[in-house]
């Protein structure tokens, strides 16, 4: 039976896959914390980083989808998983376009902000990691992906929490010109929208697990 | 003449092809995990190999129901059934070949005033109920296997996927071998006895004029595959493959098990040397089997799913396709007969002569009932049947035994037959016994299969042997058609 258990060389792919996804987000979390803490060459250290993580993610997903188009799997489930790795390629992409943005726009953060932006920046790497983990799962032991799904449920809510504190106590700063409020407030926003995105997968991917669900 | 009385029974196989194929291949083809091309080459093969390999065991059973024993006849049996399929499924019926061959030799039967076998009948009949209930067993059991090993084992994604694909293929090659030793017997079971083939030894392999005429009818089907089946199997394929891809693989191996188990004499030799009771040889319903298959599968997850309305269809269509079957034969058989002149049957007559009394006492039958009916001919089984049993109260079993018993077959072995026999399909063995016969004069077949087990015992019946009796019982036929030709 050990053959049933045994890798394929399209699962070591969408593996090494899911690991960018997982390393994306770990890049991210980093990058924010230099910027927020000022250190510019780090900073850009990670800008680079990411990029390339997002550059082998896009490689990788080409390669699996012309694999999978090539040979293996049943039509129905091909679509799925090509599906499944296209949205999280963009969860990838949103990571280093949010961080591209840091880079960019140079936006001022107030220090009173830094600890709800800190949490806002956590409670989406938590929801991306979950994510991943359930993707880990349905691609290894489709049992198990309820048990990480919830988990991204519970940092989408925990974020929106967070981003809603976090744009009240924004605009409830008095000295503030409007244009710094507005730029703070999409930031806040920017990030909220990564655990958004994690959730919309979870959605998806808990359909998937019907579809195939025995 | 032949090719073209054959004609109804191609018709009646290419439309099975251009049918059943997608029962096999659907899910495979529908769901785009084989091409067509492919899934035709492997289903045609398969489906020739099926029929001339394994094709005589369910068509064993076709024949005592009803032996068709002139050609016209048989081609109007084939072209009722034909028909008969072709217009339920434009009435959207779900229709059973098997069910419309089974009424077109009833209607056959009716005309030519023969006895349809009660006993056959009624294990055919009994066939049509089991093969979608042991379809449905199948495929709960199958299921609950293959959950279990995907479950305890954790097999990853990728790898179930490539599994569940070779064994969709697989499933479909083992289903197009059960489809045609299955269903050939619907296609050419009724003309084996009327058939002007000779034995032909190919590469040191002899083809039997069944498996030849087995062979033609599974070229049928293979053009039926090729030609038609590729839009019932997309139909089929997004129809079934809901199910998810490994309940859909279940639902096609269930349905090919079923199909081989009535149709494997193997396994009944099986069964039979393990004292176990064996499986009636009788063509079923392939689509019945799938259908019984995914309800089997609808129940085991709560009854979810399961199209009642599909059910009572099939159950109605066990009453209503044999019926009309068997009015379009008779009615056939009628203008054949009446206008177009033709010989749609050859009469058999009965007589219960001197030798014929005593095989029955011999053989603890009824007979001093008979007695006042001795030499007296009747036209046919209904009318020697009527006869007996207004005589006294038999049961099925011996009126069967009486009617074989007064069936009348008057032949002597003269020079110029024996002569004859050389040119047919037997052993030089065989015919040295035969013509040990030379001279001799027969009224009934028994007397001459009594005669040959006197000179030698490979003419013999060995009790609790059936494999050996069904192939004393191949030649017998064999022996008798070449004779009666």
């Amino acid at each position: 039976m050990k053959i049933l258990r045994t890798r394929t060389g399209i699962e070591k792919q969408v593996e090494n896959f899911l690991d960018q996804v997982s390393l994306s987000g770990l890049i991210f979390r980093q990058g924010c914390e230099y910027y927020l803490s000022g250190k510019e060459e780090d900073f850009e250290r990670k800008i680079q980083e990411i990029a390339d993580c997002e550059h082998k993610g896009d490689d990788l997903r080409r390669s699996i989808n012309e694999h999978l188009y090539a040979k293996t799997l049943i039509p129905e489930s091909r679509g799925d998983v090509m599906e499944l790795l296209e949205n999280l390629d963009s969860l990838l992409d949103r990571f280093k376009g949010t961080l591209w943005r840091f880079r960019i726009e140079y936006p001022e953060i107030c220090d009173e902000f830094h600890y709800d932006f800190k949490q806002l920046i956590n409670a989406a790497i938590e929801a991306n990691e979950a994510i991943v983990e359930s993707c880990r799962a349905f691609f290894t032991d489709i049992s198990k992906v309820s048990s990480y799904l919830h988990k991204v449920s519970y940092w989408e809510s925990e974020s929106d929490k967070i981003s809603i504190r976090l744009q009240e106590s924004i605009f409830s700063k008095k000295d503030l010109r409007l244009s710094h409020r507005m730029q703070q407030r999409d930031f806040a926003r920017s990030l909220d929208k990564i655990a958004d995105r994690a959730e919309d997968i979870a959605d998806r991917l808990n359909i998937y697990v019907i579809k195939r669900n025995l | 003449m032949f090719s073209f009385f054959l004609s109804s029974g191609l018709f009646l196989g290419w439309s099975l092809g251009a049918n059943d194929a997608s029962n096999v291949f659907g899910t495979a083809v529908g769901s785009k995990m084989i091409r067509f091309k492919t899934a035709a080459i492997y289903c045609s093969l398969f489906v020739i190999l099926g029929a001339v390999i394994s094709g005589a065991g369910a068509s064993h059973t076709l024949g005592k129901l009803g032996a068709v024993n002139a050609l016209a006849g048989a081609f109007l049996v084939a072209f009722s059934a034909a028909l008969s399929v072709y217009l339920m499924t434009l009435a959207r019926f779900p229709v059973s070949t098997s069910q419309a061959i089974v009424g077109a030799i009833i209607g056959w039967n009716l005309f030519s005033g023969s006895v349809t076998d009660i006993n056959a009948l009624t294990k055919i009949v009994s066939t049509w109920i089991i093969c979608p209930l042991l379809s449905a067993c199948f495929a709960i059991c199958l299921y609950k296997t293959t959950t279990f090993v995907i479950s305890r084992f954790t097999i990853r994604m990728f790898r179930l996927d490539l599994i569940t694909r070779y064994s969709l293929l697989l499933a479909g090659i083992f289903g197009s071998y059960a489809l045609g030793a299955n269903n050939i017997a619907n296609v050419m079971g009724v003309f084996v006895p009327v058939a002007p083939f000779n034995h032909i030894t190919l590469l040191g392999i002899t083809f039997s004029p069944a498996q030849q005429l087995f062979f033609l009818g599974g070229v049928a089907i293979a053009v039926g595959v090729f030609t038609y089946s590729k839009r019932v199997m997309m139909t089929v394929g997004t129809g079934i493959f809901p199910l998810t891809p490994v309940a859909a693989t279940v639902v096609v191996w269930s349905h090919s098990a079923v199909l081989f188990v009535f149709s494997s004499q193997a396994l009944e030799a099986w069964l039979q040397g393990h004292g176990l009771p064996t499986i009636p040889l009788v063509p079923v319903s392939s689509s019945q089997a799938i259908v019984g298959a995914v309800i089997g599968i609808g129940l085991l997850k709560g009854g979810r799913g399961i199209r009642w309305r599909t059910v009572a269809g099939i159950t109605s269509s066990w009453v209503t396709t044999p019926v009309i079957a068997a009015l379009a034969c008779f009615i056939f058989l009628f203008f054949l007969q009446n206008v177009f002149q033709q010989k749609t049957y050859n009469p058999v007559e009965f007589n219960i002569t001197q030798s014929a009394m005593n095989r029955l006492i011999e053989s603890e039958l009824p007979h001093t009932p008979f007695e006042p009916l001795m030499w007296e001919t009747y036209p046919n089984g209904r009318e020697f049947s009527k006869a007996i049993h207004s005589a006294a109260d038999l049961t099925n079993e011996q009126a069967r035994a009486i009617l074989a018993i007064a069936e009348l077959y008057e032949v002597e072995f003269s020079a110029d037959l024996l002569w004859e026999l050389r040119k047919g399909p037997f052993t030089k063995e065989q015919l040295e016994i035969l013509n040990q016969l030379e001279g001799r004069t027969f009224q009934h077949k028994w007397e001459i299969t009594s005669a040959l087990a006197e000179q030698s015992d490979i003419f013999k019946y060995r009790p609790a042997d059936k494999q050996w009796n069904s192939h004393l019982d191949d030649f017998f036929n064999q022996l008798m058609s070449q004779i009666h030709r």
